[in-house]
């Protein structure tokens, strides 16, 4: 179908993305799924991971998402997430703080289920795709 | 009477204070722009959030979370108290702990165990000096530059705290932005959380289509998600409107302090003029009488 898609990411701190899209990705916690103008109202929660969209001038971009939601609306994608970053604005040097910081937390925690020990792998697991995202750029 | 040096001393010192004042008052009013920022920026995510809220609540029955069900007994209450880092900021941090006083007065009668989760140092000090438990304290952040990260912290705890009945029930007394005159404290329950308002009916364009979602995964379990980021959003919603509080309340008393010294640098000005006219005329009264008693 012909026409753009808006593309709105927000966090609690900013709004991060607000264009126009041809068609969006997103890393659903049931799997990934995609949105075209005239999607069927559709919510879903998201897991961490990396949201992409072809942007008006066909141009392939890529957000880093961790813990949050989404809104499918006909003519509207809405993103809320704990914190988002574009691909381009992820900061290098702290994501790869972060890996060596919770991985070092990890090897001290002995016990699984301990509540710090669940951050920590949050943590590594948020790291790691920032990490991952970063990578693939250009 | 003062001595003219005394005027002269005094006049300088409250020169000095004035200067004081009014630099803390510019500063105050630069950072309440960046509270007031942040509050903007986190606006439009408040603003979706309790629309996809309202839809979701609407559809899922009210046993969908233990968060949203009230306890039959009432025994332990935990107060969220945001109060200050600093003080010179009026009634400020007062407003917001006598509010606390009065609620705990009104519930008196329930043998409530209270205990308290601080931010801010003004609230912390309070609680010690009181005598009150203090569950978790929180310091610089009220004021300062914050991330959502520092509510979800605490609001974790919080959820947990009620989900394993340490807390019955949890409020939170922050102040609320009205504006750069007007800052009101306020009690706002969050756990468990209250009813929530159903989506309003004035929605724009994709009015037409609206249907039901579709929810991947189930509407309840959605709502099990959704339900304790909802409390990190009260509280961070709380955190930021305590914070633009209070550089707008410190603007407000600086301002005060400043015209405060400009009347006293007038009428000690006043004085000091006054007192160095009347050694004048005292002075040329004695050479006149000096110089009559020489001719004589």
């Amino acid at each position: 179908m012909a026409g753009n898609i808006k593309l709105e990411v927000v966090t609690p701190e900013k709004s991060v993305v607000s264009e126009e899209a041809k068609i969006v990705v997103a890393p659903g916690s049931l799997g990934e799924f995609g949105v075209l103008i005239g999607h069927t109202p559709f919510l879903s929660t998201l897991k961490v991971g990396s949201l992409r969209y072809m942007d008006a001038n066909n141009v392939e971009r890529y957000v880093f998402i961790s813990g949050g939601f989404a809104e499918a609306l006909p003519g509207k994608v809405t993103v809320l997430a704990e914190s988002a970053e574009r691909r381009r604005d992820i900061d290098l040097e702290r994501a790869k703080s972060a890996v060596e910081r919770a991985q070092k937390r990890l090897a001290d925690i002995s016990k699984k289920e301990d509540f710090d020990f669940i951050r920590a792998r949050a943590a590594l697991e948020r790291a790691l795709h920032r990490l991952k995202l970063a990578g693939t750029r250009a | 009477m003062a001595t003219l040096k005394d005027v002269k001393t005094k006049i300088g010192a409250v020169k000095k204070t004035k200067q004081i004042t009014k630099a803390m008052g510019m500063v105050a009013t630069s950072k309440l722009r960046g509270a007031q920022q942040n509050m903007d920026g986190f606006r439009p995510y408040a603003a979706k959030f309790a629309e996809v809220l309202g839809s979701l609540a609407e559809k899922a029955g009210e046993d969908a979370s233990p968060l949203l069900v009230p306890r039959e007994e009432v025994k332990k209450i935990n107060i969220v108290l945001c109060t200050s880092d600093r003080g010179l900021c009026g009634g400020f941090n007062v407003n917001l702990i006598t509010t606390a006083v009065k609620m705990i007065k009104e519930r008196s009668d329930q043998e409530l165990d209270i205990s308290f989760t601080n931010f801010g140092k003004k609230g912390r000090d309070w609680c010690r000096k009181n005598k009150k438990q203090i569950d978790s304290e929180n310091l610089g952040i009220v004021g300062a530059k914050f991330g959502f990260n520092v509510a979800m912290t605490a609001g974790q705890k919080l959820v947990d705290g009620f989900l394993d009945e340490t807390y019955d029930e949890v409020y939170v007394i922050f102040s609320e932005f009205v504006s750069r005159a007007r800052q009101i404290a306020t009690v706002k329950q969050i756990l468990p959380i209250p009813p929530i308002e159903t989506a309003e009916e004035e929605e724009d364009t994709d009015k037409p289509y609206q249907a039901e979602h579709i929810c991947e995964p189930s509407a309840n379990e959605l709502l099990g998600d959704l339900l304790p980021r909802h409390v990190y959003v009260q509280i961070y919603s709380a955190l930021l409107e305590t914070s633009t509080s209070e550089h707008a309340a410190r603007m407000a008393a600086m301002d005060n302090a400043t015209t405060a010294c400009d009347d006293m640098i007038s009428s000690l000005t006043l004085a000091y003029n006054k007192a160095r006219q009347a050694a004048i005329t005292a002075e040329l009264m004695d050479i006149v009488g000096g110089a009559e008693a020489l001719r004589g």
